[in-house]
């Protein structure tokens, strides 16, 4: 470690970004959904479901998490309020 | 006693699996177990220089599943290691000339006569990867500190686990201390942490690996290498013993010198 580096004028450190590179990549790869395909989902899931209900499609949030040992996607929809919708 | 097959295995090529395979077996040779490793990468054999009995080869693998020879004929003896044994690939065939009932069939034919019979699978995770997984006990997955390798055996983990296979244990090799120490390098603790699984081996990069692959030997010979005490102590806990992990330490910089100094007596 450089005298730099150890008194903290050094770069951002690449490992933090290898790391969170991997994460992320292996969060779609485990559960075989690219960046590309989840984007797509949301496409179709935002049609699907502002036949029923009015809701802020800039806002629709879909992620892939993991806890433990079970994946999960989960959808932030937020719904337009009445008043909104005058 | 019959023969523990353990089968190394990496998804990604070029990260050290022949390496690892010819020196876990001189190490285990070392520890007067009976050894035979088997280089299941059909078309391009290569455990054979690395272990330098490529000049001794007259049949292979494929010969023996065809019936061309006996088992005990393609079984090239170590130079140094009267209990070591290697079964090249062969070299002008492809993958599909070996199914995984072959290599079942072969190890089982081995078991009896050996204490460990190391498979060194090629790289990708079609047919080549599926024989040399077939008969394995233990699988061992290697691994580099990059996010291509460490992407890559998340990869593996999930396929050997379908096979009932899983979820094997980790050998991280070609780590950079000094790299990890200023953080410009994946650490141990972070690869283990997104694979999630047992840790059995932690390799340093290291010159001397090349040196003895240079000239037909494994670097657990020695004494001095530093990836050779590495792969000596996965020998050692393969074995069921418990090694403690080492420091990885190597070129540090002028203060961590002075601290070292400081804090006495070197480690290993």
């Amino acid at each position: 470690m450089s005298f730099f580096e150890r008194v903290g004028l050094s770069r951002a450190q690449s490992a933090d970004d290898a790391k969170e590179r991997l994460k992320l990549v292996l969060i779609h790869d485990r559960a075989g959904l690219s960046p590309g395909k989840l984007e797509a989902l949301k496409d179709d899931l935002i049609r699907v479901i502002e036949k029923h209900i009015a809701i802020d499609t800039q806002e629709v949030e879909i992620t892939l998490t993991r806890d433990r040992d079970r994946q999960r996607l989960v959808a932030d929809i937020p719904i337009r309020s009445i008043k909104d919708r005058r | 006693m019959s023969a523990k097959v353990v089968t190394i295995t990496s998804g990604k090529g070029g990260v050290g699996k022949t390496t690892a395979t010819a020196n876990l077996a001189v190490a285990l040779a070392q520890n007067h177990d009976r050894v035979v490793s088997i280089d299941a990468d059909i078309g391009l054999r290569n455990l054979d220089v690395v272990m330098g009995l490529e000049n001794r080869i007259v049949y292979d693998i494929v010969d023996v599943i065809e019936g061309r020879c006996k088992l005990r004929q393609a079984m090239i003896r170590d130079k140094r290691f009267e209990n070591l044994y290697l079964i090249p690939a062969a070299q002008t065939r492809d993958k599909t000339a070996v199914s995984p009932k072959d290599m079942v069939k072969l190890c089982d034919e081995l078991r009896t006569d050996f204490d460990w019979i190391l498979v060194d699978s090629p790289a990708g995770i079609e047919r080549g990867f599926r024989n040399a997984i077939a008969p394995a006990d233990v699988v061992l997955i290697l691994t580099n500190p990059e996010v291509s390798a460490v992407r890559d055996a998340d990869r593996i983990i999930g396929l050997i686990e379908a096979e009932e296979k899983g979820p094997g244990i980790l050998v991280i090799n070609r780590v950079k201390p000094a790299m990890v120490k200023r953080g410009d390098m994946l650490s141990t603790e972070d690869i283990v942490d997104v694979l999630a699984i047992d840790l059995i081996g932690i390799v340093p990069e290291d010159e001397s690996v090349l040196v003895a692959s240079n000239q037909g030997r494994a670097a657990v010979l020695d004494e001095k290498s530093k990836a050779g005490h590495a792969f000596r102590n996965i020998a050692r806990r393969l074995n069921g013993e418990q090694v403690p992990f080492d420091e990885l330490d190597e070129k540090d910089g002028f203060f961590d010198r002075i601290l070292k100094i400081g804090r006495s007596g070197g480690d290993t």
